[in-house]
This record gives C-alpha cells, sequence and structure tokens, in this order.
C-alpha cells in the first residue's frame, strides 16, 4: 500500500503539480529550449509514418498534430483537430466537428480532406507504414490493404469542417487517433516529401536537420487556438544517444533537459542541486520476462508460478536499477485505469517456487534459457542476477545475449523459450488486454502464446462494453486471470526520469513516454543561458 | 605515372565487389531484421501483413541469388539503394555524412601530423632526455589509453571545468565545435607518429651513411634536411596512410560520443536496426577510401624516394 501511494505521489508530482508549480510564477515568452532525444544517434526520417522509433516522435511532436490529443493528467485522450464529435447508438459512426481555425505550416487551411487523405496515406500498402495499425479500425482499411479499393469507405467528407468515420468496432478510436505516428498532414503536400521537408499542423515550424546532430523549429504563429500559443521561439532537438555525453552536456548547462538511465538517477539524487530539478513518472511499460507457454515445461503455470516465486524483485530494483522503478504486481501498470489496487503480486518465496515444481513433477529442476539485449534496466544484466535466486528454487536459469533487432525478430518469430523485454503496457487498457486474447497473433503482441477462455470471454465482453468504468472492471478480472497464470515473471513497471534545468518550466510527468513533452506548454524564464533566455 | 595510377584504380573494382559479395551475405545470414524492429521495442504490435509490406517494399521476399544480383546491377550503376528506415536514397544519406566525416577525419590527422613528427623528430634528436622520456610515455599513454573514455576526459576539463568549448554538437561545423573531437580522435594517431618517427629517425641516425655525413662536417640543419628527413620519409608517410585510411571507421566511437554527425554513427545505427542498404553503402565508401590513401601512399613513395619505380 505504501509503495502504491509513492506512486500515486510521484504522479501527482509529475503531471499535476509540475504544471501548476510552473504557471504560480510569471510565464515568460521567448527563447531558444536545447531539448535532448536520447534513443539513438540519429533521427531515421521526419516522416513518422514511416517510423516505428520514438527517437522520431520526439522530432514529429514539435511539428504535427493528429485528430486526438493524450491528457496525462486524465490519462484518456481529448479532442485536438475536432471541437465536437456525435456518436452513433451503435458506437461504429463518429461525426466530427472539424476546428476552422487550424492552419498547415505552408498556409493551407485545415479541412476534412487532410485527414482522409492522411488516413488513406497510411491505409495504402505501399507506403507500408507502420502506423497502420492505429487506423485498422476503419472500416474500409481491409480493402485498402488487400489491393481492392485505394480510399476506405468508412471516410466520408460532409463538408470542409465535418467528417464522418465509420468504425469496424464500437472500442473508443482515441486512443488510436491520437497517436503522433497517425498525424494529419496537408493533402496538397506530396507525402513523400514529408521526410525531408515535413509540414504540419503543430506549434513549431521545421527549419533544419543536420543528421546525426540535431533538428531545429522556429514558432508557427498560426498555430491554433488562443491559448495554445507556443512560450518557445526556438526549439533545438539535439540527438545525443550517449548518457554520458548527456551528463557532461546537462551538467554543463548546453541542454535544458536529459533523460537519465539508473545509474546516473542515483548520483543526480545524491546532488544537492541536480536533486531539485528531477520529473518522475511511472510510465506504462512492463518489464518481464515471457515464456512460451506452448512448450514443456512453461505450458503448466505451476512452473511459471515457480519463476515467479523464485526471485527477489525488491532486491533487484533496489540494488541493480537503482530504485528506478516500480516492483510490478502483474501486467497492468499502477497508472493503468484498469489496475486493481487490491492485488498481491507474488512474494519472494523459494521454498514456495520448490514446492510447485515438485507438485509440477520437476523434482529436478528446470532448465530456463532466456534471451536478453544488453539493456541495464531489462536485459542480460537482470537475468545474470536472478540465476543464482532460481538456483535455490532449482531453476537453471541462463542467458543467451542477443543484439537488440535479434532479439525483436526473435520474440516476433516465436522463436525462444523465455525472453527478457520492456513491453508497452498502456495507455488504452482494452488495447493491452487485446495481447493475451488467443486470436491475437503471437507476432502482433501475444508473444508468450497465451491461451485462456475466460480471458477471451472478458475481452470479448470488454470490447462490447461502451461504459467506461464497466470495462475497465472487466480488464481488470482478465489482469487477475492473467496474473494468477502467469505467462510473464512480472518484475517492474518502469520509473522514467527526467533531469531538467532550473529555469525550464511547463514539463509533464507523461506516463506513456517521458521523452515525449508538449514543446507549446514549456517556457524558459530569464535565468537561462544568455544564448537561449527570452530576449 | 599516370598509367600506374589508372592501373591501381581499376584494380580496386574487384576489390570492392569482393568487399560488397562479402558484406551482403555476412548480412543476409546475420539473425535479425528491419521488418522486426518495427515493435519499436516492445511499444506496439507487429502485424504479419506489415512485415509482409516491408518485405515486399524492399524486395527482401525474393530468393537470396535474385536479391543479390539486382545489388550487383544496381552497384554497377552507382545505385547504393534505399534506406529500409528513412525510405531516401543511401547516396543522399552518405552524402549529408562524408563532409563532417573528411571534417573529423583529417583534423585528427592534421593535429597528429603537426604534433606527432616533430615530437617524435625532437625525442630521437635527444634520445634518454626528459623531452623524449615525457614524449614517450605520452605515446604510451595514446596508444592505450581508449578513445572514448579520453573523448570524455576532454569533455569533462575543457567543456564542463573550464567552460572552454562546447561539449557536443557540430554547430554548423564550426571549428569550436570540431577541436574536441578532432583532438579525441587524433590522439591515438599523434601517439603512434611520434614513435614510429622516432624509431624512425634513431635508426636512420645510426646509419653508416650518416656517420660518413658527420665525418665530413656537415651541419645538423642539412644533415637532417638531406640525409634523415628523406630516409625516415617512407616509414611515416606508411604510418600515415594507414592511419588515415582507417581513421573514417574508427571515428565511430567518437561521433557517438560527440553527437558527430559522420559516417561511422550513421553505420552504427543502421546496423542496429537493420538498415542493410546503408550498412553496405557506409562499409563501401569507407574501403574505397581506404584504398584510394593506399593509391596515394604509393604515388608518394615515388615521389620522396627515387629508389622506387611505379611500373
Amino acid at each position: 500500500m505504501i509503495m502504491r501511494a509513492t506512486i500515486g505521489a510521484l504522479l501527482l508530482a509529475g503531471t499535476a503539480l509540475c504544471a501548476p508549480a510552473a504557471w504560480a510564477q510569471d510565464v515568460q515568452r521567448g527563447g531558444t529550449l536545447n531539448f535532448t532525444a536520447p534513443y539513438g544517434s540519429s533521427v531515421g526520417t521526419l516522416d513518422i509514418t514511416a517510423s516505428a522509433e520514438v527517437q522520431t516522435e520526439i522530432v514529429a511532436h514539435a511539428m504535427h498534430r493528429s485528430l486526438y490529443k493524450w491528457n496525462p493528467e486524465t490519462g484518456k485522450p481529448e479532442p485536438d483537430l475536432f471541437t465536437d464529435v456525435t456518436i452513433s447508438d451503435d458506437g461504429l459512426v463518429y461525426t466530427y466537428k472539424l476546428r476552422d481555425d487550424a492552419v498547415f505550416h505552408n498556409d493551407k487551411p485545415f479541412t476534412a480532406d487532410d485527414v482522409i487523405y492522411s488516413y488513406n496515406r497510411i491505409a495504402t500498402p505501399a507506403t507500408a507504414s507502420p502506423s497502420a495499425n492505429f487506423i485498422s479500425r476503419i472500416k474500409g482499411f481491409e480493402d485498402v490493404q488487400g489491393g481492392s479499393a485505394t480510399e476506405m469507405s468508412g471516410l466520408k467528407k460532409i463538408d470542409n469542417h465535418t467528417l464522418e468515420i465509420t468504425f469496424t468496432a464500437s472500442q473508443d478510436p482515441g486512443f488510436d487517433l491520437m497517436q503522433n505516428y497517425v498525424p494529419i498532414y496537408p493533402s496538397n503536400v506530396e507525402g513523400d516529401t514529408q521526410a525531408t521537408q515535413p509540414v504540419g499542423l503543430g506549434p513549431f515550424r521545421f527549419v533544419e536537420h543536420v543528421p546525426g546532430s540535431r533538428v531545429s523549429f522556429e514558432r508557427f504563429e498560426g498555430f491554433f487556438g488562443e491559448d495554445d500559443q507556443p512560450y518557445l521561439d526556438r526549439l533545438n532537438i539535439l540527438i545525443m544517444g550517449e548518457a554520458a555525453a548527456r551528463d557532461v552536456a546537462f551538467r554543463n548547462q548546453e541542454i535544458d533537459v536529459s533523460v537519465l538511465g539508473s545509474q546516473q538517477y542515483q548520483e543526480y539524487q545524491a546532488d544537492p542541486d541536480l536533486s531539485k530539478g528531477l520529473l518522475e513518472v511511472a510510465e506504462l511499460f512492463t518489464r518481464v520476462v515471457g515464456f512460451d507457454t506452448t512448450k514443456p515445461p512453461f505450458d503448466d503455470k505451476r512452473v511459471r508460478q515457480a519463476v515467479n516465486y523464485g526471485i527477489d524483485k525488491d532486491l533487484i530494483i533496489d540494488r541493480l536499477v537503482k530504485g528506478k522503478a516500480f516492483p510490478a504486481v502483474g501486467f497492468m501498470p499502477t497508472t493503468s485505469p484498469a489496475f486493481d489496487p487490491d492485488a498481491q503480486g507474488y512474494a519472494y518465496d523459494p521454498e514456495k517456487a520448490k514446492a510447485l515444481l515438485e507438485e509440477a513433477g520437476h523434482a529436478d529442476g528446470i532448465d530456463l534459457p532466456v534471451i536478453a539485449n544488453q539493456n541495464e534496466s531489462w536485459g542480460a544484466p537482470i537475468v545474470e542476477a536472478i540465476i543464482p535466486m532460481l538456483a535455490k528454487a532449482n531453476i537453471r536459469a541462463s542467458v543467451e545475449p542477443v543484439e537488440n533487432a535479434v532479439l525483436e525478430d526473435r520474440i516476433t518469430a516465436g522463436n525462444f523459450t523465455a525472453f527478457i523485454w520492456s513491453l508497452s503496457s498502456g495507455p488504452d487498457p482494452l488495447n493491452i488486454l487485446r495481447c493475451f486474447y488467443s486470436k491475437t497473433a503471437q507476432s502482433a503482441c501475444n508473444y508468450t502464446k497465451f491461451s485462456n477462455p475466460e480471458v477471451d470471454k472478458l475481452y470479448e465482453a470488454a470490447q462490447q462494453e461502451r461504459d467506461e468504468a464497466k470495462r475497465n472492471d472487466l480488464i481488470r478480472q482478465a489482469d487477475g486471470i492473467i496474473r494468477e497464470e502467469a505467462p510473464y515473471w512480472f518484475f517492474n513497471y518502469n520509473k522514467a526520469v527526467m533531469a531538467h534545468q532550473p529555469w525550464v518550466h511547463g514539463l509533464r510527468g507523461n506516463p506513456q513516454e517521458l521523452a515525449i513533452q508538449d514543446y507549446d506548454k514549456i517556457w524558459i524564464d530569464d535565468t537561462a543561458p544568455a544564448d537561449r533566455k527570452p530576449q | 605515372m599516370g598509367r600506374y595510377i589508372l592501373r591501381r584504380l581499376l584494380q580496386m573494382i574487384p576489390t570492392l565487389l569482393a568487399v560488397a559479395a562479402l558484406i551482403f551475405l555476412i548480412f543476409s545470414v546475420l539473425p535479425g531484421s528491419f521488418a522486426g524492429t518495427m515493435t519499436g521495442g516492445g511499444r506496439r504490435a507487429l502485424s504479419p501483413e506489415l512485415v509482409a509490406q516491408i518485405n515486399a517494399q524492399f524486395g527482401l521476399d525474393k530468393p537470396l541469388p535474385v536479391r543479390f544480383w539486382d545489388y550487383l546491377v544496381r552497384l554497377a550503376q552507382f545505385d547504393l539503394g534505399t534506406s529500409f528506415r528513412t525510405r531516401e536514397p543511401v547516396v543522399d544519406l552518405i552524402a549529408a555524412r562524408i563532409w563532417p566525416s573528411l571534417q573529423l577525419a583529417l583534423s585528427a590527422m592534421a593535429l597528429a601530423v603537426t604534433v606527432g613528427i616533430p615530437l617524435g623528430f625532437l625525442a630521437a634528436m635527444r634520445p634518454g632526455s626528459l623531452l623524449d622520456s615525457i614524449t614517450m610515455i605520452g605515446a604510451v599513454s595514446g596508444l592505450s589509453m581508449p578513445q572514448f573514455w579520453l573523448g570524455l576526459l576532454l569533455m569533462y576539463v575543457f567543456a564542463l571545468q573550464l567552460g572552454w568549448l562546447p561539449s557536443f554538437g557540430y554547430g554548423d561545423g564550426r571549428l569550436r565545435n570540431l577541436i574536441l573531437p578532432a583532438i579525441a580522435l587524433g590522439f591515438a594517431p599523434l601517439a603512434l607518429l611520434a614513435r614510429t618517427t622516432r624509431a624512425g629517425v634513431l635508426e636512420v641516425m645510426g646509419s653508416d651513411h650518416i656517420r660518413t655525413a658527420m665525418a665530413k662536417g656537415t651541419s645538423p640543419a642539412q644533415m637532417i634536411r638531406w640525409h634523415v628527413l628523406r630516409n625516415v620519409m617512407v616509414l611515416i608517410v606508411t604510418t600515415l596512410g594507414l592511419q588515415i585510411g582507417s581513421l573514417l571507421g574508427q571515428a565511430l566511437v567518437i561521433e557517438k560520443l560527440f553527437s558527430w554527425p559522420g559516417l561511422g554513427s550513421l553505420m552504427v545505427d543502421s546496423v542496429a536496426i537493420r538498415d542493410i542498404p546503408v550498412v553496405q553503402g557506409t562499409i563501401l565508401v569507407i574501403v574505397l577510401w581506404f584504398l584510394v590513401i593506399n593509391v596515394l601512399v604509393d604515388v608518394i613513395y615515388a615521389v620522396i624516394d627515387p629508389r622506387i619505380s611505379l611500373r
């Protein structure tokens, strides 16, 4: 209970408190923010619809807008490019009243044509867009993907600012259509040019991309909404994949924010000055060891439970992850609306683990080969740490280190006995539950080949349920069964930490991904270095 | 000499083809695929349809021999293919990175040459002196110190403590952004050149013709210029050539550390995400650079040592 209270307090600090504390001061306009993109030494493409990388998303969020937007405070999608929506009784037809004050960076007014163009472009097989999943519930998607149509029949323009979208399921489309990966592009610009000369509806206009170094933006004066005008004059997103280099640059005040790893988190916490500028949030990621539940001995839930009982996750989080994580109770994280606050996780109990193994007919113990990449918080170092713990429970764990690309390939191909990974566990709990639905393809996120008739029934019922509270209740029940069935060793929920300089205000604790910030809400005061402070 | 250069340039073609074939085969059998990385690191579901579309778009659904033949045909037309990741021509990606890479490599070598060779000479002129000892300790340190660590050290001292230089970034190619990465990259070749020069000069100084020249009363300046320098130059040029040739490939650690937008960091990122056309393209450029430098070194041999003839 104390842990949950701490998480709640953290979230509060990360979201609700952070922004109001900033607004309590006089907001200052102007200046330049040096933000960092920490996930690699380049940005692949500026066309977010051709990428699945967070690095690209960090850049895209500055210059694009989607139909919906994510509100980290409420944990729900809310309107962004529309002012009103009418939903049919069966929950399948949404009629959107689009904003009439939005303008693209090339001065083209935003209309229904742009939404239709953008979604059809993503659906076209020729673009091979990884964003296609997010619009797959629009009627006619399958026809476009199959080549029998070039436009989705579910997209209908009523007038310039009224759009009707017909979906094939009554699930809330907001979670999908708020994604930065499904932005609205102007229909009068060739889609391919978005990779080098992006044009969007976002608060910042693209200025320059120095590959491998930075992407620069300037404030877009035509950004919609009186209250939504960005404060900053300029925004530089600096590509800095190396944590040690980020650390020096941050301490040297060359960058305004930095995402911290576990080692740096400990050092920054211990520093009286640096510790004042830490923004922490429990992200919607669950770190797990996944088992192939069809492969003996892991087709027996007692064996999977034995692994859960056989590991002291608190000790690992404390010593190895340096406290930069929250022990997992089950798959749904504490920040999910479907999280069960009364749920009990697996306590460390090697004797119980041994007993379960014996009961399952494995008195001689079992082998547990785990494929892992080199990530310090959910990779080979963690597996190395659990080996001696599991040995006490008669489980002979071993690690097979592989490169990240190999790990992803083997997991999605089902080529493993067990793997360790960090999996998205939000924001839409129904979408997450889909990954435990037996009809979901193994490669499409049912990585453990999980199959449970009760969970299937609950998922199907939740899909049909329009009432959010009842739907979450169904998902909560399913999560309880999943916890009991233990297709994963539930390790931890990530605690993301961002360090920011004292002159930076308006950062928000986004539990989806802390590095994705609403740049239009950020402002800097005049204590910033001379080359960046507001003039 | 013109014929010699032409012949050497033509000889590069089979080497490049062999390298291209080797890279192609290695990355064809290496586990991991570009489509697999579309999960965004466990952030999203990967549909089988998307995998099929990506493989179809980039021709990855074709048999290996067909893909290899297509690759060779494109290569013969100087087409390095299209990046899986950015969906732009690989040539464009390399073109954007080649100048920063050359800037860094040539600056590092300029530093190594202007400091390393004179230091080696001075140390050899006074063997056993304090200068000689300091130079050799520095040379050993320079050769054994990991680039990454040296880079961090430079950042810490010159950016964080002294505040003289920026700790990272390209900064539109400004000199102040170039200094730290160039020193970090150039320190090892500097040390090697100093050591090689010292050893070469000491060897020449101990030879009979130098003793004869000294006995004839040749002044030290003349002796260095006419007898020592010319003799030791072949050794220095050989070392220099090897270092310049390999520097483009070696720079990747420094490029990543300093957020320098060169070919090395592009290659590393591309390997990680299995963007094979970019990996092939960058490796080919690095190999080409190495081969061209080798030809240049051979030509310079003939210029500085008349005993070497180019046939």
